[in-house]
């Protein structure tokens, strides 16, 4: 196993929570000191994209240059918006992070807002991470007191106040705009953009929202540096490293922070530990529920944004789950168009009424009740929904079906000539 | 009969409505305390937070529905969500959804004749590395086994007499 350098892992130890001391004692909080000592905020949103670094919850934008479209010079409130949310199935590594060092969240805000000028900012928690909730609670109350929140931070004269917020279910209050309504307490739809979130975003002023590990990089690259943080990839457009959260069918189902870039066959057979019982490896989804599969002749890709897209698929959030070849890709494309449907919000018809209509398809097919026209109907249903729905939710349900219908379209047409599930 | 919140968390939320601009962003906080205290949020919980925020019941209802952790009906002492999403599907979901069903003789959806023990399915809990899992009430349990269940519902029973 080769060792990559730990950042966001470097506290990490089974069953503690690192706080303040400990966070302290390997480094903690002295990009702050060197950000508001030494550099203009300016200087920070330069360097982050200069970095490389893109973000961390699954779109793959450039957190730079995201940050260098912020109206920092409109007057106060403005906010950071902290997504975590975490609901899409294969995804627990900002779980895992906060467990294990809450404070890398904390500080990597307040350097964040102070680059964006933003006054107040909010970590938005899904209802799932109470643990989490309370780590984090503890972590801010600490940094409160010693001066790293609150008025005047290290006598810089930069304020910044740091509230959390506790959800309560579902999986849209990931998409920016829903988490918005959802944290102003209004029934969390999706709103239409334009305009973004950073010109009219939580209670209608210049929000940018973060993912909690791309926020968590960011002490990391302050006190290292751009080029460092470019050559921690395998790749050389990568920058960064990653965490991989594994799960699905291997022998190790465990969250690893590894470098950006690394190929799929070096996740699945040395972290993964192989796939489970002896069997062989058929599918995975690469970075969460909505990724399209990646099959075997894709072992040797680098893991990364483009390049997964040149695969048809996604990086996503990094999320691998695992099939093995006893497993029918029908049923686990119904067990995540099931997920979808159920956590679409309702709000468009697509959506709405799409998806649900692609869950009766898929069953049908899975059961052995299947026809070539429902095929044909699935595959319209595809074009249909693609491009066509309100927000993202419905377009990331098609990747599961995109990757079925490219991939294993055979493997739907068993289903129909037999009159029967082939697994 | 059980109140819906402490008079003093009550007078808590109201003084804190009157300092905040924008009070309506404390309603999930506000549904969350009254579902702690009370067990789940009747109508007269949405009608006490639509109060406490200065808006109407309607505005309160229609976050409170979106939300599957809160409870607009009543739900047994421990309520069960069971993963089924593509994770704990691939590690033996369904096997524990249907052990749970016949060790309790409800079905999803369905909360048992003592009050103990609702069953309901949810989406991805966060622990996919952890799969199957549930979570009862706000704590989480990961590798399931049938045993395994069997034990913390015994523990739950015996936690419920005590």
């Amino acid at each position: 196993m080769s060792s990559t350098p730990q950042l966001l892992f470097k506290n990490r130890k089974p069953g503690r929570t690192a706080f303040l001391k400990e966070y302290c004692k390997t480094g903690g909080y002295s990009a702050l000191v060197k950000a508001l000592k030494t550099m203009s905020p300016a200087e920070i949103v330069q360097l982050v994209k200069s970095s490389g670094l893109r973000g961390r919850g699954g779109a793959g934008f450039s957190t730079g240059l995201k940050w260098s479209f912020f109206p920092s010079d409109k007057p106060a409130p403005k906010y950071l918006v902290c997504n975590c949310d975490e609901m899409e199935p294969g995804t627990y590594k900002d779980g895992e992070l906060l467990a294990a060092d809450p404070h890398q969240l904390v500080e990597g805000m307040i350097i964040s807002a102070y680059a964006l000028n933003v006054d107040e900012g909010y970590i938005f928690i899904r209802y799932a991470y109470e643990g989490q909730f309370k780590k984090l609670q503890k972590a801010v109350a600490e940094a409160k007191k010693a001066g790293y929140l609150g008025k005047n931070i290290l006598g810089s004269g930069f304020d910044f106040e740091l509230h959390l917020h506790g959800s309560a279910g579902r999986y849209i209050l990931g998409e920016e705009t829903a988490l918005l309504n959802g944290l102003e307490g209004k029934r969390p739809n999706p709103r239409l953009k334009p305009p973004f979130p950073a010109e009219r975003g939580l209670f209608g002023r210049p929000t940018t929202v973060n993912n909690v590990e791309t926020l968590a990089n960011i002490p990391h690259i302050i006190n290292g540096g751009s080029e460092w943080f470019k050559g921690l990839a395998r790749n050389p457009e990568g920058a960064g490293t990653k965490l991989f959260g594994l799960s699905g069918h291997l022998n190790v189902t465990e969250c690893f922070e590894l470098p950006v870039g690394i190929p799929l066959s070096e996740v699945v057979e040395v972290y993964g530990g192989g796939v489970w019982k002896k069997r062989k490896f058929k599918a995975c989804l690469p970075g969460g529920a909505s990724t399209p599969y990646l099959i075997a002749e894709h072992m040797d890709i680098p893991l990364d944004f483009d390049t997964l897209a040149a695969a048809g698929s996604r990086f996503g959030t990094a999320g691998v789950t695992v099939f093995d070849d006893k497993t029918c890709m029908v049923a686990v494309t119904l067990n995540l168009l099931q997920f979808f449907a159920r956590e679409s919000c309702g709000w468009c018809t697509p959506c709405r009424d799409g998806l649900p209509l692609v869950c009766w398809l898929l069953e049908k097919i899975e059961k052995g009740q299947g026809t070539m026209g429902d095929l044909e109907m699935l595959k319209e249903q595809y074009r249909h929904i693609c491009g066509r729905s309100f927000c993202a939710l419905a377009e990331g349900a098609m990747g599961p079906l995109d990757g079925l219908m490219r991939l294993f379209e055979q493997e739907v047409i068993d289903h129909i000539e037999k009159g029967h599930c082939p697994f | 009969m059980k109140k819906l919140l402490l008079k003093k968390e009550i007078d808590a939320f109201r003084k804190k409505a009157q300092k905040l601009e924008h009070p309506r962003e404390m309603v999930i906080d506000l549904l969350r305390a009254i579902q702690d205290h009370f067990g789940w949020v009747p109508d007269a919980g949405v009608e006490l937070a639509a109060d406490i925020l200065g808006v109407p019941p309607i505005e309160v209802e229609e976050v409170a529905t979106f939300y599957d952790k809160i409870y607009r009906q009543k739900v047994g002492r421990y309520p069960i969500h069971i993963c089924d999403s593509i994770c704990c599907w691939t590690r033996g979901g369904e096997e524990i959804a249907a052990h749970l069903q016949q060790q309790l003789g409800i079905k999803l959806g369905q909360t048992t004749p003592d009050g103990l023990f609702t069953l309901l399915p949810t989406c991805c809990l966060g622990g996919c590395g952890r799969a199957p899992s549930i979570m009862v009430g706000k704590r989480f349990y990961g590798h399931l086994t049938c045993d395994g269940l069997d034990q913390i519902i015994a523990r739950l029973r015996e936690e419920a007499v005590g």
